[in-house]
């Protein structure tokens, strides 16, 4: 609950554009952008994701330093079980979770 | 230093550990308090104390929801997940916490509906494919998570969901604070202020700190090298009479915070009168409720709530560890009745308690009665 994890934006929902596919190290899951609604990121931005949600923009040297935190922390393997868990297992079926759903 | 070695910039790392140690004046002795819970784990992880000089001391803040949360609201919360066609929602970090009878995976086992969400917004789509059942989302978490819960009303709101609701349990942190410094028996220097609360409420609300009370704050990353720059920076002020609030983690920290998830939480939340916290009781004005705007949305204001308090144990000692008065092994309980698989006091209860840290990370040296006894 209290990790933030690093993503890299992938696409935006063309239909509501406060949903975004992110990628979390091969992992992709739905993040939701409402929170970054005052300087709108676009695909190809890096965020940290806080319980499913977008709270800021970073760089990508900033994605890759924290990424390492977690990962001497011995938190990647929590990181990545929240992940998984966005979007209720079944919202985007790996390995090709291409499709939005509505 | 086994886990520094792996890390980014040794060098730099071992140069910050030399100038605290230059910095640090040998008639002075320094009482740091880290806030946060991921910076108590950081530190524990690191072995960044083997880093600092006997007379640079870091004090383990309140910064984990887990481990303040009373056990009556757990009761509480529970209490209504009995009902038919209920669905009791929360993070993985709260299904292993001990509420009176039982913790929520205990309650699944007697066969209630318990369900691990790892977003609130998961929790609201549980409510979007099960209309015939209601969900209820057990919401904790410091201003870290709060705007996620906030977002996720207030799109429940724009849908006129009407199977949804929160219990909600979020806590902010400067009254937390404010309560640690206003304790009679305030022994610090100064403050390691946390890093993500700090991306959304920015370092404003921590200037009091440094006005009124006089003590330097100084908002802090996660990596080894952010927590000595940050303590560095701290002993620069604290050497030179100053009280000021600065952020060394402004590559994620904006000094104005995250304007549009501060909105979020206006909008939704407003302060109760008091909150409990295991460890520091009753504080004025430190946990959200939902406005009436919201109420058809809050579990405590739709439900009959039963309202349990139970008072921590008399023999835990968590107040005085949270305010630095005492080390977590100085405790009466620490690591004999007080364990991570037995918590007794709330700083066990989670990896991130300051007191569960200590135990895990093999810094437990054994205490006698006598010595115990003496640093009472």
């Amino acid at each position: 609950m209290c990790l933030a994890i690093p993503g890299k934006i992938i696409e935006i929902d063309p239909l509501n554009t406060t949903q975004a596919l992110v990628d979390v190290v091969g992992v992709r899951r739905r993040v939701d952008l409402g929170l970054l609604q005052d300087a709108p990121p676009v695909a190809g931005d890096w965020v940290l994701i806080h319980v499913g949600f977008a709270m800021s923009k970073i760089s990508e040297a900033d994605a890759a330093d924290q990424m390492r935190t977690l990962k001497m922390l011995g938190e990647v393997a929590a990181a990545m079980e929240e992940v998984r868990g966005y979007g209720l297992e079944n919202d985007f079926p790996d390995p090709s979770p291409q499709k939005w759903t509505h | 230093m086994k886990f520094v070695d792996e890390f980014r910039a040794p060098e730099l790392i071992a140069k910050a550990g030399e100038e605290i140690r230059r910095l640090a004046a040998a008639n002075r002795h320094y009482r740091i308090m880290e806030v946060c819970g991921g910076h108590t784990h950081a530190i524990y992880r690191f072995g960044l104390k083997d880093l600092l000089p006997e007379n640079v001391e870091l004090i383990h803040g309140p910064g984990c929801p887990v481990c303040v949360l009373p056990m009556g609201r757990i009761d509480d919360g529970l209490s209504l997940a009995a009902q038919e066609n209920f669905i009791f929602a929360a993070f993985g970090d709260m299904m292993r916490v001990p509420g009176t009878h039982g913790s929520p995976l205990e309650y699944k086992a007697r066969g209630m509906d318990v369900r691990i969400v790892y977003s609130p917004a998961d929790a609201l789509k549980l409510a979007r494919n099960n209309p015939e059942k209601h969900v209820m989302f057990f919401a904790i978490g410091f201003e870290t998570t709060a705007p996620s819960t906030a977002l996720t009303l207030m799109r429940a709101k724009a849908e006129g969901l009407k199977n949804f609701s929160v219990f909600c349990n979020h806590i902010v942190i400067t009254p937390a604070l404010r309560a640690i410094i206003d304790a009679p028996d305030m022994v610090l220097d100064g403050f390691v202020g946390p890093g993500h609360v700090s991306t959304v409420i920015g370092c404003q609300p921590y200037q009091w700190i440094a006005e009124e009370a006089g003590k330097p704050v100084v908002v802090s990353g996660f990596e080894p090298l952010d927590i000595l720059q940050s303590i560095v920076m701290l002993l620069r002020q604290l050497n030179a009479g100053e009280a000021r609030v600065e952020n060394q983690y402004k590559r994620v920290v904006a000094w104005e915070g995250n304007p549009a998830a501060i909105r979020a939480m206006d909008e939704v939340f407003e302060l109760r009168s008091e909150f409990e916290w295991r460890g520091l009781g009753f504080i004025p004005q430190s946990a959200y409720q939902l406005r009436s705007s919201y109420a058809q949305w809050d579990a405590e204001q739709r439900f009959t709530v039963p309202g349990v308090r139970v008072t921590d144990p008399k023999a835990a000692q968590c107040g005085e560890v949270l305010r630095g008065v005492l080390k977590p092994a100085q405790c009466r309980l620490f690591g004999r009745e007080c364990t991570p698989e037995q918590p007794v006091g709330a700083l066990m209860v989670s990896s991130e308690g300051s007191c569960a840290a200590h135990y895990n990370y093999g810094h437990l040296k054994p205490i006698t009665i006598s010595s115990a006894a003496a640093a009472r």
